[in-house]
């Protein structure tokens, strides 16, 4: 009989691609066109022929299509295609994982997971959607003006910040170490203009807890992660990060409409964070760096008490500027500045950091860092998040 | 009938039911002023919200049940940026969770009527007011929540 079935080791991110980042809007070029160039560039990165390429994963009803694009690019074949379920960026590491496990299953041999977002050309993310009438899920909120994502997850993390004494300074740190952290970037959107907490305290409310900065940017751009089998990945141009583990889903009936989720005030990994250690064999302890998927500051807060950085109770005392902070803090968080301040690609940019981070060539570099996790999309479902590793982690 | 007093602008989305039904006795409840959910004829469970099968004992058998209008807040929420074109002026309003504790704990959403810049607090007691919207087509009902005196 074989092992237990995981597939910790066996795939890894031989080469990632973005283009440059715009805020929403304006982009110079297509959606698609931004998509083909975050495909080339993943490709040019671990040094392989674009042509090599037979499968592709994304998530969040990404636009692009598979078919086209691999009609776009000429592929001889395209063997694997695969979108993951659910909005939001939920799905940014589960992607990952679905390509990981086609070619694991040999379905595919190198298939490239990417995101691409020019909402200029499309309905925007935060405003409504231009419809007089509402049904389903809809009906029972949008008539009562909570209609946004900000409005639908604001609840959740009231009645946490509630049940746990969180203070506003908490949240607050994280927005300060995304802002923090970009500013080292230069591919950030909000490269030169840091965040201070008075300017953090004196910005307007969204919706309550929110504020401004406790929100992600909206952006245009596109990113792509080509994955190959690790004995292959050696032997391309780029140092590999291995996939040592990842997980996706959500709790008991977190879908359950009209805000009926039992375990509500969640960012929904309470299930999946266990499963993503168990597959790792590894714990909270044994993270180097964390890149967390901000949609909202307090949706980063649950995330990281979800996977076990720190208690609830102590999310007040652990939640400070100097420990979210490369390259000395104790849990370094987002640091290409994320969501919140390097560039809303839903998420997909936090992928590539987490490779950069064992490559060594962040522009917020954890010395020595030999894991990195990835967690994508708090509070929506399913969410999912996945744990790479260098080399020495095998 | 008296002309409707809304607690938010005019503009909004109407709701309507699913083109499928499921959620119709609901929304002609609300017009009755009557405040229904699902309880499952088959094992007495409580559900919201609408499925078509009871998550519990897998029957598809489910009742519209009308329950006391009341509960209390489990979550709130003050929205400050207008997310729609109707909210543009409007200032901040108030969301609310409430839950229903005499309804298997099942949760309503809807907006805390009053001042928007009152106190909220979580476990508060509060009684829906049902809020006719006989103008609009189709016509629908909202149910708000105010502060038990």
């Amino acid at each position: 009989m074989s092992a237990a079935p995981t597939i910790r080791g066996r795939v890894a991110i031989a080469g990632i691609g973005e283009t440059d980042y715009y805020k929403h809007g304006q982009a110079p070029e297509s959606e698609m066109t931004l998509a083909l160039r975050a495909i080339l560039r993943a490709c040019e990165d671990a040094g392989v022929d674009p042509r090599a390429v037979d499968g592709f994963a994304s998530y969040s009803n990404d636009r692009n299509d598979p078919s086209r694009l691999a009609a776009a690019l000429g592929l001889p074949e395209l063997r694997f295609s695969n979108m993951q379920w659910g909005g939001g960026g939920g799905g940014g590491s589960a992607a990952v994982g679905n390509a990981a496990a086609a070619i694991a299953a040999g379905y595919a041999d190198c298939v490239v997971v990417f995101r691409a977002l020019a909402q200029g050309q499309f309905q925007r993310f935060g405003a409504a959607p231009p419809a007089t009438t509402a049904s389903g899920e809809a009906a029972l909120t949008f008539p009562y003006g909570l209609i946004s994502p900000a409005q639908r997850f604001a609840m959740r993390v009231m009645r946490f910040m509630h049940d746990h004494g969180i203070r506003p300074e908490a949240p607050r740190a994280i927005a300060l170490a995304s802002y923090h952290h970009a500013q080292a970037n230069p591919r950030a959107v909000m490269h030169g203009r840091p965040l201070t907490p008075e300017a953090y305290d004196a910005s307007r409310w969204i919706v309550e807890p929110f504020r401004l900065f406790d929100c992600c940017l909206e952006n245009d751009g596109a990113a792509a992660l080509l994955l190959v089998a690790a004995e292959r990945a050696r032997d391309l141009r780029s140092r590999p990060a291995y996939l040592l583990g990842v997980a996706q889903g959500s709790e008991y009936r977190n879908a359950a409409r009209g805000h009926n989720a039992p375990t509500y005030a969640s960012a929904s990994f309470t299930t999946v964070a266990p499963r993503l250690y168990a597959m790792a064999g590894l714990a909270s302890k044994d993270i180097d760096v964390v890149q967390s998927y901000e949609n909202f500051t307090g949706g980063v807060l649950m995330s990281l008490v979800e996977h076990d950085f720190f208690a609830a109770d102590e999310a007040n005392d652990f939640l400070s500027l100097d420990n979210l902070t490369a390259p000395g803090g104790r849990l370094p968080l987002n640091t290409s500045g994320g969501n919140l301040a390097e560039c809303y690609m839903h998420g997909l940019e936090l992928q590539i950091e987490a490779v950069r981070q064992l490559r060594g060539e962040s522009a917020s570099q954890v010395p020595g860092a030999r894991t990195a996790m990835v967690i994508s999309g708090p509070m929506v479902t399913p969410v999912s998040s996945m744990i790479l590793g260098g080399e020495g982690m095998l | 009938m008296s002309a409707t007093v809304s607690y938010l602008p005019a503009g909004l989305p109407s709701p309507v039911p699913e083109a499928d039904g499921l959620d119709a006795p609901y929304w002609e409840g609300t017009r009755r002023g009557e405040l229904r959910v699902q309880r499952c004829r088959a094992c007495q469970g409580w559900q919201w919200g609408p499925e078509w099968i009871c998550h519990r004992c897998l029957a598809f058998d489910l009742a519209w049940t009308a329950v006391a209008p009341h509960g209390r807040i489990y979550s709130w929420e003050r929205a400050w940026h207008p997310v729609h074109p109707a909210l543009r002026g409007h200032g901040p309003y108030l969301v609310v969770l409430v839950e229903l504790p005499h309804a298997g704990g099942v949760r309503m959403v809807g907006n805390l009527l009053g001042d928007p810049m009152q106190t909220v607090d979580i476990g508060a007691a509060v009684e829906a007011v049902f809020e006719p919207h006989d103008e609009a087509t189709p016509p629908f009902t909202l149910v708000q929540w105010r502060r038990t005196p």
